[in-house]
């Protein structure tokens, strides 16, 4: 069973560095689990350096519920524990050996399993942190149920992996994984693909979920958008969701009793000489992936994740614990002469003002692909055009309010304007097009936390 | 441009915190703001952003502004040479036209954009902040609304009171709530009348003997229909405030603003839409001969397109969500016309119209947005979720 479900507003920006259909495996030298990519996690360590690890042995807890882990993806040994201001744990680095140990779950049939069984499995393995909520895109708490699961099956942000690519040869393992989902709910599991991109039967010949599929422009692959149009969240409810590939290593577990993080990722960006597919594990290091690979030594970027919503990283940093892309930009720290007044044929603009921005008239797969840069183009401004965030803004929410009511942090009016429908992602396209340059992501995830404190979950 | 660039490099610290004028940082960065786009680069959130800045954005209304601006010089000339020898033709006196013209608005200009500029920059070193380019098309709109024998200090006095009581004092661009170029007119025509109303301000240094009333006066009057034709006043041959006269000029202004989408075709749609709905209600239910003038007349008399196209749009002052947009527009054009007709004190409704849903704004979003809350609140409550 299928839906086609079209989402209006959004825009595909597309930039130059688009992967390569070929999947290359990297001998990668360290590890690194980052605690700060769990939004509101406090881990506490279980592990000291130098101690002896295997593949899904645990590493550290969170503060706020024991029971959930974070575990290795590789066997080896814990060569640092790296602390950053107030003694915050940054990463967590391993060093693999050449055999790989692996811990071992037990290979029960799922039949057999209730959800005790299965949540304790998932809890044991590590592998429940592959799961997130909203709102608040946390781990969700294990106690709780949500009302559907999602299972995210694409990405439309500018440069997103293609994920045909990415689950290639994995059907076995994400229809287990989905039939593992079913213990955990009485909803729905959705299946979110999109419309045109989305070729692969790995998702689409899944049996026991719905099947959706999505057509529009980004957001369109951001599960607010998605939840928006499928069910949306009232206060008090909540859903999960999981993306296909970590579906894929569920899937794995509960047929081989092992933990193997597998994450087919893709380099990507302006700056990328050979843009691609890699196969590597959850935590690698990008070091022996954009060696050589890149244009030039100094002034680039690296980037876990999207160039919307990724997290800066150092060219030896570690891939982010939800990302499957690595990103790799031109700095924009250089002056521009009169930059403002210029008729720019080859800027990046959503309006008018610019002759390049009549280009984005154009039907999506008629627009050619863009270079971009980092810089700012101009100074942090009070708000002051309107109307603009509600074009790129497949909600219905109204963006200016909900910003400016979580910069003043009134809880009441954040959440009558629908912040439990939103992440700060959603708000990615709204920041790139704001002429005040806010860090609008940053306010609304500042506001999502607030009110994480001051209500919890 | 390396030269400049290392001129500005070398004086940059003196600006900064611990150099010899810290307390210029502002000004020092205005400039050098506007001869480079700095190199910051992103931090938080999305790593790359449009290319377009407040700069580009202000500097698009300005260049909107330009035929209006230019008209309205050259029929300043041309209004006052008419009152000296009524038969004189549009084109007869093209450099002197032009140059008395300049004469008259260059000095007013000047004036609103150095009292005005200079009180921008004070409030931004003040509060530590960039100088923002509102004030930009503020300067440029103040003198266009201005009547061209308007004396130089009322222009200065005018400004400062819309720039300090209308602006900053609620923190700047962006915050204000009422429009302050309008501000700033309204600020004259209730400290000073006589230079803002009645029939010897509109033309230049007119002719004792010539009758200088704008078609709005001669409305108000009893007249039945203005001297001038409709297209004397689509083109802008008429006696008026500076940049208001011309709508042909300030339609090619509109075409640019909706063109490259800063200004809210919603609001200019909807202004118009409510002056003809007030003007053919008039014509239906009206008994003086100003109800029966047909509506589009009150496009091209007075102020209203100019208001339609850059005073009702400014997006700070305006409705902000799209719904409120036609509410507040549509408001606009009704009230301007209401005012024109019914009310016997004011000959033109568009300043006090836009003045007055200025202020209804934040109602009308408020109710936009509480429909949004309210459907909201019923989907959960249909949920079985507790009152809220």
């Amino acid at each position: 069973m299928s839906n086609i479900i079209t989402v209006k507003k959004g825009f595909d920006i597309k930039i130059i560095g688009e992967a390569e259909n070929e999947i290359l495996t990297p001998k990668v030298e360290s590890y690194a689990i980052k605690p700060q990519d769990y939004i509101g996690l406090i881990p506490k360590m279980m592990v000291k350096e130098g101690d002896r690890v295997k593949a899904g042995s645990p590493i550290f807890y969170a503060k706020h519920n024991e029971k959930i882990l974070f575990t290795s993806a590789v066997s080896g040994v814990v060569q640092s524990i790296k602390r950053g201001e107030k003694r915050v744990i940054e990463e967590v680095i391993i060093i693999p050996e050449q055999t790989q140990d692996y811990e071992d779950f037990g290979k029960e049939s799922l039949a057999s399993m209730n959800r005790e069984d299965v949540l304790e499995k998932l809890l044991k393995s590590g592998l429940w942190t592959l799961i997130r909520k909203r709102p608040y895109a946390i781990i969700p708490n294990p106690d709780s149920s949500p009302k559907c699961i999602i299972v995210s099956g694409f990405d439309s942000s500018p440069l997103a992996a293609n994920y045909n690519i990415l689950l290639r040869g994995k059907a076995a393992e994400i229809q287990l994984g989905v039939d593992v989902l079913k213990k955990l709910t009485k909803g729905n599991i959705h299946v979110n693909v999109s419309f045109d991109k989305t070729t692969c039967d790995e998702l689409l010949k899944l049996q026991g979920v719905e099947i959706n599929k999505f057509k529009g422009q980004h957001p369109v692959g951001n599960i607010s958008v998605q939840i928006a149009k499928l069910d949306p969240i009232n206060k008090g409810e909540s859903i999960w969701y999981i993306d296909a590939q970590d579906l894929a290593i569920i899937g794995k577990l509960f047929a081989t009793g092992r933990v193997e993080k597998d994450r087919t990722i893709a380099l990507v960006g302006n700056e990328v000489k050979n843009p691609r597919y890699y196969s590597v594990k959850l935590g690698a290091s990008i070091a022996n992936i954009v060696e050589k690979n890149v244009n030039k030594e100094n002034n680039i970027r690296y980037i876990s994740g999207t160039v919307l919503t990724g997290k800066t990283i150092s060219y030896d940093g570690y891939l982010g614990a939800y990302d499957n892309l690595v990103s790799v930009i031109t700095e924009g720290d250089y002056y521009e002469f009169l930059g403002w007044v210029l008729p720019g044929f080859k800027k990046f603009s959503l309006y008018r003002t610019f002759l390049s921005g009549f280009l984005n008239l154009l039907p999506k797969q008629k627009r050619k692909p863009i270079n971009i840069d980092t810089n700012l183009h101009g100074g942090k401004r009070a708000l002051v055009l309107t109307g603009e965030y509600e074009k790129v803004l497949p909600l219905d929410i109204y963006p200016m309010q909900l910003i400016k009511a979580c910069i003043i942090g009134d809880i009441d009016l954040m959440e009558q304007l629908g912040i439990y429908e939103v992440d700060a992602e959603d708000f990615a396209l709204c920041e790139v097009i704001d002429v005040s340059k806010t860090d609008i992501q940053q306010i609304i995830r500042d506001g999502l936390e607030l009110m994480r404190k001051e209500l919890g979950e | 441009m390396k030269l400049l660039r290392n001129i500005l490099d070398n004086l940059k610290p003196d600006f900064e915190k611990g150099g010899k004028f810290p307390w210029l940082h502002s000004t020092f960065d205005a400039f050098e703001t506007f001869a480079f786009v700095p190199k910051t680069t992103t931090k938080n959130g999305a790593h790359f952003r449009d290319a377009l800045d407040m700069k580009r954005t202000m500097t698009m209304v300005i260049v909107a502004l330009i035929p209006a601006l230019l008209f309205g010089t050259y029929n300043i000339g041309y209004q006052h040479f008419l009152s000296l020898d009524p038969k004189i033709g549009f084109f007869d006196e093209i450099w002197n036209n032009l140059w008395y013209g300049i004469l008259k608005v260059l000095p007013i200009i000047i004036v609103s954009y150095v009292v005005g500029l200079s009180i921008e920059f004070g409030f931004a070193q003040w509060r530590g902040h960039e100088v923002n380019e509102g004030f930009l098309v503020t300067g440029m709109l103040i003198p266009l609304v201005m009547p061209p024998d308007v004396p130089l200090w009322q222009v200065a006095m005018a400004t400062a009171f819309s720039v300090v009581i209308g602006k900053e004092v609620f923190g700047g661009t962006g915050m204000n709530f009422l429009n302050p170029a309008l501000l700033a007119r309204a600020f004259l025509f209730f400290a000073f009348p006589s230079s803002m109303s009645g029939d010897n301000v509109w033309i230049a240094e007119k002719a004792d003997a010539f009758s200088g009333a704008t078609p709005l006066a001669e409305m108000m009057a009893g007249a039945s229909i203005p001297t001038h034709s409709f297209m004397e006043m689509l083109l802008g041959v008429m006696p008026g405030s500076i940049g208001e006269t011309s709508a042909i000029a300030i339609l090619l202004g509109a075409i640019l603003l909706l063109f490259t989408g800063i200004g809210s075709w919603r609001i200019m749609l909807s202004v118009f839409v409510g002056g003809a709905v007030m003007g053919l209600t008039f014509n239906l239910f009206g008994s003086n001969p100003y109800t029966q003038i047909p509506f589009y007349y009150h496009y091209v008399m007075g102020g209203f397109m100019f208001g339609a196209v850059f005073m009702a749009t400014d997006p700070v002052t305006a409705s902000q969500t799209n719904r409120g947009k036609w509410i507040y527009g549509f408001l606009i054009g009704v009230m301007a016309v209401l005012i024109r007709v019914v009310n016997p004190a004011y000959p033109e409704g568009m300043m006090l119209s836009i003045l007055l849903l200025n202020v209804f704004a934040p109602l009308i979003d408020y109710y936009v947005v509480d429909s949004n809350i309210k459907k909201r609140i019923k989907r959960w409550k249909m949920k079985g979720g507790e009152n809220v």
